[in-house]
């Protein structure tokens, strides 16, 4: 089970039910559950939506999966009248190396998840919802299905909901069965639809055509779960925790070589230096911090001396990297950074999910060559083949997944260049983690896998 | 009564799959949940459930293995009665997760892929499983077990081992 960790810096709003058992319905509304879907009916059907919408961009949120799209702005651009069915579309496939933040989310609190479901419904005017959680978290499923099926009881989802009459909305819940690129929201879609999880060109966007062909709202698990709380608090008072536009707080996740690692909810803009060396407690046996991937396994590396950063979407993106998924790794001084660069470009090229040509063939070379350089074989035109090799997928594929696999790879090349250019001379840094069992290149690279 | 006759699923899931199909406002949605608890009931996907699962969606049975050939926790093959599947991703990897994979496979002595004499255990090195922030982690089926050490393998194995020697 998860273990839950606190920090007085926290300023708690999505984790206040966290470890107080709000899975089961009546703690949860004895938590003030329900109340903001219940208080957003209240308006009246002609003001609702508005009122929904208004408030969630006065919050500025933005969306928790990565890309930082302002959540209520996403909301408005549904059509308000459309000829096909709209859909609410959870996000709740966390499968971004580092991530494990809905995962706790979904074990502490899954009827948050599910009031904002509603709420986005509402919104926009959907009848239905989907939650879709990754395949490996069947035991958290049970507990999403369980919650769904207690506000059927309830009268809270299903016909007239909270028995207003002509109100409706269902939700469905699922798995997928294991592939990262269905994290992807076109992907998703895909993936729900019966299908191979490969990504949709776009425009147009799932706002206009998504689903099913209708409109549909896709949030990260966490971006629907603030959204009751944003109701409640309303907008203003949520952007005032966090920093300029990035409102509110997120659920941090610090892994790696750090003395406490956990999923810490911090204000946006709040320190990066911090968060390693206060909240998570500095690192793992009083050794030196080497390097940071700041928001899960896509994101540029961050070498020891650019951490005093704000954790926001722009002080992030100023410094070159990116916020992300929130899940920070932290390495420290033992790492060598060639094997790290290898074993994260290993997982890229086991996941890329083989629809666009850079993605496929970029990842498969870039993690040749860097098999090449770890099992002692490189030359220097090596470092140079990697990065035009990952210059040459940016921008050039259906979703994003290209570029996340090429940005690490080229923060790794650029700022570490000279740790690879001595290993290829045999000056190793850092002591291996791979084991490769008698050089087997197919058993180091996991071809089978 | 299951909308298929002669399931080859146990009562329960053909009920289930009865249900399943009209959740969704189109049929095939079902397609991925129904995969993974059909693989659950009968070890893996053969080519039966293939079959079934394609004539329940009306679907040819091409395009369900089209599908299933793309998701990494599908198989087409026996595993062991619990499967071990050991995340090696960069979390963690930095906090042991090789170490803990290592064991694994000097232990019930096989590899990556590979299924115990007996048909007990069966061993997956898997990329992350989302359990970074307790790293080293591996789950056995569906369940996590987080914060690994050798030892702490060596209990969790014997725990599974015991069921087998209470047969």
């Amino acid at each position: 089970m998860p273990r839950l960790v606190s920090h007085p810096d926290e300023k708690i709003v999505l984790k206040r039910r966290f470890g107080q058992g709000a899975a089961s319905i009546d703690k949860y509304i004895a938590l003030d559950g329900y109340k903001a879907v219940q208080t957003a009916i209240a308006k009246g059907a002609e003001a609702m939506p508005g009122w929904i919408i208004d408030t969630m961009k006065a919050s500025g949120l933005r969306g928790r999966g990565g890309a930082g799209f302002p959540t209520g702005m996403k909301w408005s651009f549904v059509p308000k009248t459309s000829p096909k069915p709209k859909y609410v579309l959870v996000n709740g496939d966390e499968s971004e190396p580092g991530t494990c933040k809905d995962h706790v989310l979904f074990l502490e609190d899954p009827h948050a998840v599910i009031e904002g479901t509603m709420i986005a419904g509402l919104a926009i005017g959907a009848k239905m919802g989907f939650i879709y959680l990754r395949g490996e978290y069947r035991y958290l499923l049970n507990i999403v299905e369980r919650a769904v099926a207690d506000a059927y009881a309830k009268g809270f989802l299903g016909k007239n909901i909270f028995g207003t009459p002509g109100l409706d909305f269902d939700i469905v819940t699922q798995t997928g069965a294991g592939a990262y690129e269905v994290g992807e929201e076109s992907a998703l879609m895909e993936s729900l639809e019966g299908k191979r999880g490969v990504p949709r060109i776009k425009p147009p966007f799932p706002a206009v055509v998504g689903l099913y062909g209708g409109p549909t709202v896709i949030n990260n698990a966490e971006t629907i779960a603030s959204a009751p709380h944003i109701l409640l608090m309303g907008g203003e008072a949520y952007a005032a925790l966090g920093s300029e536009r990035n409102g509110g707080t997120r659920l941090f996740g610090v892994s790696g070589h750090v003395e406490r690692p956990g999923v810490y909810e911090l204000p946006m803009g709040y320190s990066l230096r911090k968060a390693i060396y206060e909240v998570a407690g500095g690192i793992k046996g009083g050794k030196q911090l080497k390097a940071v991937v700041p928001g899960g396994a896509s994101c540029p590396v961050l070498c020891a001396d650019e951490i005093d950063v704000g954790l926001d979407f722009d002080q992030m993106a100023k410094a070159g990297t990116m916020l992300g998924s929130g899940g920070i790794v932290v390495l420290d001084e033992t790492v060598s950074i060639v094997e790290f660069a290898l074993r994260t470009i290993k997982f890229y090229q086991h996941e890329s999910c083989g629809w666009c040509i850079p993605c496929r063939e970029g990842t498969d070379w870039i993690k040749k060559t860097l098999t090449r350089v770890y099992l002692d074989g490189g030359q220097k035109k090596d470092i140079d083949n990697v990065q035009y090799l990952a210059e040459n997928m940016m921008g050039r594929t259906f979703c994003p997944l290209g570029d996340a696999a090429a940005m690490p790879t080229l923060g790794f090349v650029k700022k570490f260049r000279k740790e690879f250019e001595d290993y290829i001379e045999g000056k190793k840094a850092g002591t291996p983690l791979m084991t490769t069992e008698g050089n087997a290149e197919h058993e180091l690279v996991g071809a089978e896998h | 009564m299951s909308a298929i006759e002669k399931s080859i699923f146990s009562p329960e899931l053909a009920a289930r799959f009865d249900k399943l199909v009209t959740l969704y406002p189109v049929k095939r949605s079902a397609l991925i949940p129904m995969l993974l608890y059909a693989q659950d009931e009968v070890g893996y996907v053969s080519e039966a459930v293939i079959q079934e699962i394609a004539k329940r969606l009306d679907l040819f049975d091409l395009e369900v293995r089209s599908v299933l050939s793309y998701y990494s926790m599908l198989r087409t093959k026996p595993a062991g009665k619990f499967n071990i599947q050991v995340c090696t991703n960069i979390s963690c990897m930095l906090r042991g997760g090789y170490e803990v994979l290592d064991h694994c496979k000097a232990r019930l002595g096989i590899g990556h892929k590979q299924v115990t004499a007996d048909g007990f255990f069966s061993l997956e090195e898997v990329e992350c499983i989302g359990a970074c922030c307790w790293a080293p982690a591996m789950q056995v089926n569906y369940d996590f077990h987080e914060e690994l050490t050798p030892e702490k393998v060596d209990t969790i194995l014997a725990d599974y081992a015991a069921e087998k020697d209470a047969k």
